[in-house]
């Protein structure tokens, strides 16, 4: 992609693109450690979208595109979708209520495996759902414009 | 200097006032401005004094959400949408602007009007802090065990909200998708030229 015509944002590329690993383990971090700190699903996929759009804004679209398929995107966020509600309908077959995480495993009452086993995986679900939708949003709206000219910066 | 305020209170009082501050001149900027790369970024710049705002208010995650969906994604999502059209919004004339200036002045005055009854920032007895609140910080630690209740509420006892919200999220991204397209129009087109070249 980066051809002599563009080689005038090498300093820009050079500087954002160790960034954009950085920004994809924090991203990580916050949802990880969402139990303990603030944060979670949605803030750590919005923080993992900021890293493909960093991608996209400083080598094109097209690559990015290429990096992360729209396809892969969509589907991310339909199967996000899938899980949060999947964990309910798994409270339900162990015989609860839809989300209800303290019959997830059949404890004893006290024990809070369900609890936390479900809360990840709601949060898992948070992340795909909104990472994918908001990849999505960012492709239909970038994918319109075939290249960012230099004049547009 | 601000009446009733003494030491580490004053400070954050004085911190309070200038973010707002701030927050009213950029919106005064924004609404006076025609280009629209400006209006965007001034936008972003909005959304980041926000989000420092809450953390002064102790809302660290409604401050995280702000920083990450505000000031990150939204910007870029305008940026784009701002390509897509003209560089500068047409001026208006100013006999056009005279009735939403009222408005955005009655508007304004209710509000002001209506913090009156508000109760002070962080008071034990407000409704905010006395039924469900202290009921959710009494019952987490025995109930969910999580250290961060903001994350058990969100996610167990209120896993209802958390899934229609994801949810609204998802059929966002389907609206747009079915008004805008997938977007792989560029890619394709890419792939194309590529094509004829050989």
């Amino acid at each position: 992609m980066a051809g002599p015509r563009t080689d005038h944002h090498v300093i820009l590329r050079v500087v954002a693109k160790p960034l954009i690993p950085i920004i994809s383990l924090f991203a990580l971090y916050v949802h990880f450690h969402g139990d303990y700190s603030p944060g979670g699903g949605f803030q750590a996929g919005v923080i993992i979208v900021v890293a493909v759009v960093l991608y996209a804004l400083i080598f094109g679209i097209t690559p990015a595109m290429r990096a992360v398929p729209p396809v892969f995107a969509r589907s991310l966020a339909a199967l996000g979708f899938i899980i949060f509600a999947g964990v309910g309908v798994w409270a339900l077959i162990m015989g609860g209520n839809f989300l209800d995480y303290d019959v997830l495993f059949n404890e004893e009452p006290g024990g809070h495996m369900g609890q936390h086993y479900g809360i990840i995986a709601v949060e898992v679900g948070v992340l795909f759902a909104v990472a994918g939708s908001m990849l999505s949003i960012f492709y239909a709206f970038a994918g319109r414009v075939t290249e960012i000219k230099d004049e547009d910066w | 200097m601000i009446a009733g305020y003494t030491g580490a209170d004053l400070a954050i009082a004085l911190i309070n006032v200038l973010l707002l501050g701030l927050l009213f001149v950029i919106g005064v900027a924004i609404a006076r401005m025609r280009s629209l790369f400006a209006i965007v970024m001034l936008a972003g710049i909005y959304s980041l004094i926000s989000a420092t705002w809450f953390v002064a208010l102790d809302a660290v995650d409604v401050a995280f959400t702000e920083a990450a969906v505000g000031a990150g994604i939204s910007t870029a999502l305008l940026l784009g949408a701002m390509l897509l059209t003209a560089r500068t919004a047409k001026p208006e004339p100013f006999s056009r602007s005279i009735v939403p200036i009222l408005v955005v002045i009655a508007t304004g005055a209710m509000l002001v009007y209506a913090t009156i009854d508000l109760p002070a920032f962080g008071d034990p007895d407000s409704p905010a802090n006395t039924y469900v609140g202290t009921d959710y910080l009494e019952r987490t630690p025995k109930e969910i065990a999580v250290p961060n209740i903001v994350t058990a509420v969100l996610a167990s006892y209120r896993g209802f909200d958390t899934l229609g919200e994801t949810g609204v999220v998802f059929t966002a991204a389907l609206a747009v998708i079915l008004l805008l397209g997938f977007g792989e129009r560029s890619l394709s087109a890419t792939f194309n030229r590529k094509k004829d070249k050989k």
